[in-house]
């Protein structure tokens, strides 16, 4: 299998690259972004094991947009999370990019969440007291990019999604649709390889979904990888590719 | 993949608007350091003001009085050498000298002192009193008040007139309350001419109840050679000189037959005051400075808890585990160095307040308003340890799933 192989050519990759040395796999690696095969997530709760996940293969190429739909409780978050590197799975190999990362220490995992992965969630997750220029420059203050620089890309990607005169304002001030555009600049920004989005208008009224929804549309036009998780189907059909998910297993891939 | 990482500057830039975005609840939260800071530089600033003016203060009687004495002491047999009869001069013209006058006893034999010459059998109008001769100088150098009339003064020295100033025991004894019609008190068959009643005095307390003349009238009529006792009233600060140099002033030839009782020397008076008031002020200090450490972790701890969400964004964008220790860290230092300089402020105001209403000088240690901030950090730094440690321990999907 092919991504056996790559697993074993990342394992080699997993030596601790050096500090300004070119990582080995950028945009110019043209296999699919995220590769997921047999992922298990199992949790204890005292003597009882829950699988959250099992056995869950997933492949997502560059710049597909794709979406994962469920019901609560079907271990969609779970998923996410591990898409994420938010959480590490109990087993099974995942690559991000060609390299495994299901093993890769906090360290590790921190920076390839930091510098290739974009956040989108349902509650946004801006912070009320800073302005929304400095809510966006937030995904590039851990990953070597200069003040000066920082700002400069906030302000563009708020024009990108349509809100440069708000660059100012506190989040306390927008509107719903607004603060989730304020996260979506703040997840391309730092130009990640893929921008998960968890439930992402979980808190919107139908017509500013449309509007995140086309958003995101047009973002996969320019080129982005897209994975999205909803317990819409309706959401969910907007994506290129809907997997559904049902208590922990990928019950359905199908192309569209 | 190059671990992420945060850089000095932003760290800080961070910490500062994390506190700076909530200012009230950030000036709340140092209150407790801002007290314990400003009762440490008070206390430490109102014992340095009150120790240089303790000699002005509670003891400045004490402090300004300087006696000299020639009786030998008390296993000498009598009076000792005899002052010379211009020592008053001799002491005004010390510099910080303000009075000096002799004084001595005189040995009237068994002279009663009386108003009227006449045998009463109903009462008693003949006393036994105590005759001091003194030099016109002493009135001053005991700070002494007249209820009445008048001191004697260096002409009536000169002329060895016959009067007397009563103290006020003696003129209340011998019903003399008015000198205008110049009333005359006999001692035996010698009259004396009444100048003045002495109402009161700050030393030589025994002179309230004598009767007192000029020093050449009481050699006229009594064959009094000296006094034993020369009373120095002397500028404050000038005791340790005066009580040097008088001696030496009295008698050249051997200033060691004088014996001088100076007051206790302001230094180790003023170190003592000054120990006592630290000691007390200084646990007072610590204890609020403990309290105000309390205050800092409880609060950092509770914005922890509030900014779950925050801490778990942060992560999500490459936080790592330091990362958001050290910011918090820096937030709770941070504000420690605030409540710190904020402390000192109020500190030394309550300091200059105090010496202004008493019109004292403000004194204190240029270490005291410097080092208060750095004890302030230094206080948040401890108080922020376990919070910052809760809120890196986090784990990133537990603190996104909290909400906000």
């Amino acid at each position: 299998m092919l991504s056996l192989k790559r697993a074993k050519r990342a394992g080699d990759g997993d030596v601790p690259v050096a500090a300004g040395e070119a990582p080995a796999w950028g945009d110019a690696d043209d296999g699919p972004v995220l590769s997921l095969s047999g992922i298990g997530r199992t949790y204890e709760s005292g003597d009882v094991e829950v699988n959250a996940l099992a056995d869950v293969h997933l492949e997502v190429q560059r710049g597909e947009y794709v979406s994962i739909v469920g019901p609560s409780g079907s271990g969609k978050s779970t998923l996410l999370n591990i898409l994420g590197l938010l959480d590490r799975p109990t087993s099974g190999s995942y690559l991000f990019e060609g390299r495994e990362v299901a093993t890769l220490d906090e360290a590790a995992r921190t920076a390839v969440r930091g510098r290739r992965i974009g956040f989108v969630f349902q509650s946004f997750h801006l912070l009320s007291h800073r302005s929304v220029v400095e809510n966006v420059s937030l995904s590039m203050l851990y990953t070597d990019v200069p003040a000066r620089e920082r700002a400069e890309r906030a302000r563009a990607a708020l024009a990108s999604v349509g809100l440069e005169h708000r660059a100012d304002f506190t989040p306390t001030r927008l509107s719903g649709g607004e603060r989730q555009r304020v996260a979506i600049a703040r997840a391309i920004v730092a130009e990640p390889a893929v921008m998960l989005a968890d439930e992402p208008t979980g808190n919107l009224d139908s017509r500013t979904s449309e509007s995140i929804l086309e958003l995101f549309a047009s973002l996969r036009e320019q080129g982005l990888t897209l994975v999205m998780i909803t317990h819409d189907s309706s959401v969910a059909a907007r994506a290129d590719r809907s997997v559904s998910i049902r208590d922990g297993r990928l019950t359905v891939e199908e192309a569209r | 993949m190059k671990p992420t990482r945060l850089s000095a500057r932003d760290l800080l830039s961070e910490a500062v608007a994390g506190l700076a975005s909530r200012p009230a609840r950030t000036l709340l939260t140092v209150l407790g350091t801002v007290l314990g800071i400003a009762a440490l530089v008070a206390t430490v600033g109102i014992a340095q003001t009150a120790g240089n003016r303790i000699v002005g203060s509670f003891s400045e009687l004490e402090a300004t009085s300087v006696v000299v004495s020639n009786s030998g002491g008390f296993w000498s047999n009598g009076a000792g050498t005899p002052f010379p009869e211009d020592a008053e001069d001799r002491l005004t013209r010390l510099n910080g000298v303000v009075a000096a006058g002799t004084l001595g006893p005189v040995d009237v034999g068994t002279a009663l002192a009386s108003t009227v010459v006449l045998d009463d059998p109903t009462g008693q109008n003949e006393f036994q009193v105590d005759v001091y001769a003194t030099s016109p100088g002493v009135y001053e150098a005991v700070k002494g008040t007249l209820r009445t009339g008048r001191w004697f003064d260096a002409g009536h020295e000169q002329r060895a007139d016959n009067v007397v100033v009563l103290g006020q025991g003696v003129a209340d004894r011998l019903n003399v309350h008015r000198v205008d019609q110049q009333p005359v008190v006999f001692l035996g068959d010698q009259p004396f001419v009444v100048m003045g009643i002495l109402s009161d005095v700050s030393r030589q307390p025994q002179l309230l109840n004598a009767v007192m003349m000029p020093e050449a009238t009481a050699r006229d009529l009594y064959a009094y050679t000296s006094g034993d006792t020369v009373q120095i009233d002397v500028e404050i600060g000038a005791a340790e000189l005066i009580a040097e140099q008088a001696p030496i002033a009295l008698g050249p030839n051997d200033p060691s037959v004088f014996r001088v009782m100076k007051p206790p020397s302001p230094d180790s008076l003023r170190n003592q005051v000054q120990n006592d008031v630290n000691s007390l002020f200084l646990i007072l200090g610590a204890v609020s400075l403990l309290v105000g450490a309390i205050g800092i972790a409880n609060v950092t701890l509770v914005s922890v808890l509030e900014r779950v969400g925050e801490i778990g964004l942060r992560r999500a964008v490459g936080a790592r585990r330091r990362h958001i220790a050290g910011q918090f860290l820096l937030e709770s230092t941070a504000m420690g160095v605030v409540g710190g300089i904020i402390g000192a402020t109020l500190g030394i105001l309550v300091i200059v307040g105090l010496a202004a209403a008493r019109q004292w000088t403000p004194v204190l240690s240029p270490l005291i308003p410097l080092g208060a901030p750095l004890l302030g950090g230094l206080t948040g730094l401890v108080a922020g340890v376990y919070p910052a440690l809760r809120a890196a321990s986090l784990e990133p999907v537990d603190a996104l799933r909290s909400g906000t």
